[in-house]
């Protein structure tokens, strides 16, 4: 789309949008339409000799109120106000292409499918599941990455051509996941199992954005739908968890032993299957929990503050100090990840536009208090840093919570300049987005560097 | 002339398909046409258009598809389809013998 040069029109036009974002009737796609059909309008006008905000006010007032449109919507697609969960009916006007729900089901069955057989094809070639775990820790993500990668490349009509380079990044981290002689059970292996999806899951963005990496709102969506994803493959998971224990228990009262049969093929093929169908359920219902996320974040972002403030208060009261052990680092890293992992799906549904709430304050306070305790652990594992030696778990450890620390140092910083007005939330929304790579460029360098560097241990 | 809401809403299917039928087309283009085909006597709001469009495609009488413009704006083209067309067909017969009925009593009328 064309954007116009004069900022305060596109903040106007934002603005709009989110608006009319907020109406169920209409859809994401709709949106784009009408936006397209207002961007015209809007040259149209300013062509004719109108200012920009006078063009503004006639093409949102030709286009009709929100209410009245919405009303219209919702009567042409009645069955969007039911948030409706049956398959079939829904995606067939979301699909932004002529592609029809039924060629979508048998695509994504198909890619689950394929999937399913990717994690069983090691086994036809003398490397069964059982045996051989750490190759299959090492390799899993790509077991399924490339066919979800395949699936966007389809679904956002891309050209295959052009979507070629896109096997690139999973050919190098097939070659460096098998590569290097590890030792049994050694540290570097489970870093690279561990590393590896968070590389790969950048490649299964760019699908997703349909290469178009920086384009607005392409990224955002890309962590919307990243957030969303896991929540239905948790559901999903917990259904999987249901269905193999009947399966056991109801073979196990005639006898039989079931647990082969689950162990070996229905929880591996089902944990591959169940990331494409997640996605395509992602995809297809967008609506119906599309707000997921934001409203965990809502509930848990005051749960956490409270939780870390009571830690710091019990530290100082009590003057107890972190007990230091092998892992007590990692465990900061999760925290500092959960805390960026609030603070991004804070933004990803916050209208850029509005002023500061209460609920901002307490993201900054919760970031600065996430940030006290890292630090006080940070001070408390360096003094002792040189007694444990440095370990490939401890430097990888170390680095993943000096990213996490810089990522927040600087959120705290752009939190203090918007309540003070000089920066628009924008700015911050734009940081966490433009800071999603370095994860990934991090976690490649765990991949490639450290084995070899750490000897294979 | 300000016509009635329900009148603009009854012609609205027919003028769509109409317009598509000369070419595939899109909702702003549409818009357009529809102002200057009427000389301007016929003002939808603008966005009523996409509710429209959207119900005949779940009809089976529009086809979409989203492609870039000339200027790389993304934009969703409608497409008139053979059930369209016969549909389109229907209207026509309909609306004429509308026409025509009101035509007859009111050259009566102006006779008279």
């Amino acid at each position: 789309m064309t954007a116009f040069a004069d900022s305060p029109l596109e903040d106007q036009i934002a603005q709009w949008r989110s608006y009319l974002r907020r109406r169920q009737a209409i859809h994401g796609s709709d949106i784009e339409e009408l936006e397209g059909h207002l961007r015209e309008q809007l040259s149209a006008l300013t062509e004719a000799g109108l200012a920009s905000d006078e063009a503004f006010l006639v093409a949102v007032k030709r286009m009709g109120s929100v209410d009245a449109l919405s009303g219209e919507f919702a009567r042409a697609h009645s069955e969007r106000l039911w948030k409706q969960l049956v398959i079939g009916s829904a995606a067939s006007d979301e699909s932004a292409s002529a592609k029809t729900t039924n060629t979508e089901t048998f695509v994504v069955i198909g890619l689950a499918i394929a999937a399913a057989c990717a994690i069983k094809s090691p086994a036809l070639f003398g490397v069964p599941l059982k045996g051989h775990e750490p190759f299959y820790a090492r390799n899993f993500s790509l077991f399924v990455f490339p066919l979800l990668t395949i699936y966007f490349v389809w679904k956002r009509g891309w050209n295959l051509v052009h979507s070629l380079w896109l096997a690139l990044p999973f050919a190098a981290a097939a070659v460096f996941a098998n590569i290097f002689p590890f030792r049994p059970s050694s540290d570097t292996e489970v870093l690279t199992a561990l590393h590896l999806p968070i590389v790969l899951w950048l490649t299964v963005g760019f699908a997703y954005v349909r290469g178009r990496w920086f384009a607005e709102d392409g990224r955002m969506n890309f962590v919307r739908f990243s957030g969303e994803l896991v929540i239905y493959y948790v559901l999903i998971a917990l259904g999987g968890g249901v269905l193999t224990g009947f399966t056991i228990m109801m073979f196990h009262s005639i006898g039989m032993n079931a647990a082969l049969f689950t162990h070996d093929w229905l929880i591996p093929c089902g944990a591959m299957g169940a990331v494409i169908i997640g996605s395509w359920l992602v995809e297809a219902k967008q609506s119906v929990i599309e707000n997921m996320a934001p409203v965990l974040t809502r509930l848990f972002t005051p749960l956490f503050t409270i939780l870390l403030l009571a830690f710091l208060g019990t530290m100082a009261w009590t003057r107890n100090i972190i007990k230091v052990e092998r892992e007590v680092l990692i465990g900061f890293d999760l925290l500092l990840v959960l805390v960026v992992g609030l603070v991004l799906y804070a933004a990803s549904a916050r209208d850029p536009q509005a002023p500061p709430d209460f609920f901002d304050r307490l993201q900054l306070l919760l970031v600065i208090s996430a940030l006290s305790v890292d630090g006080v652990a940070l001070a408390s594992i360096a003094a002792r840093i040189s007694e444990f030696g440095l370990t490939p778990n401890r430097v990888a450890a170390l680095g993943e919570n000096l990213i996490l620390l810089v990522n927040l140092a600087w959120t705290a910083w752009l939190y203090t300049s918007f309540f003070r007005g000089r920066e628009s939330f924008a700015v911050l929304e734009r940081w966490q987005i433009a800071y999603l790579p370095v994860y990934s460029i991090w976690a490649a360098l765990v991949v490639v560097l450290f084995p070899p560097l750490f000897g294979y241990i | 002339m300000d016509l009635g809401k329900d009148l603009v809403a009854a012609s609205a299917t027919p003028l769509v398909l109409a317009i598509l039928a000369e070419g595939d087309s899109y909702g702003y283009a549409i818009i357009k046409r529809v102002t200057e085909l009427s000389s301007g006597h016929l003002q939808w709001t603008d966005g009523m258009l996409y509710p429209v469009l959207h119900r005949l495609e779940r009809q089976g009488y529009v086809a979409a598809k989203w492609s870039s413009s000339e200027n790389g704006r993304k934009r969703k083209y409608y497409r008139i389809t053979k059930q369209g067309r016969a549909h389109l067909d229907a209207q026509r017969k309909q609306w004429q013998v509308v026409d025509g009925t009101l035509r007859g009593i009111w050259m009566k009328a102006c006779t008279a």
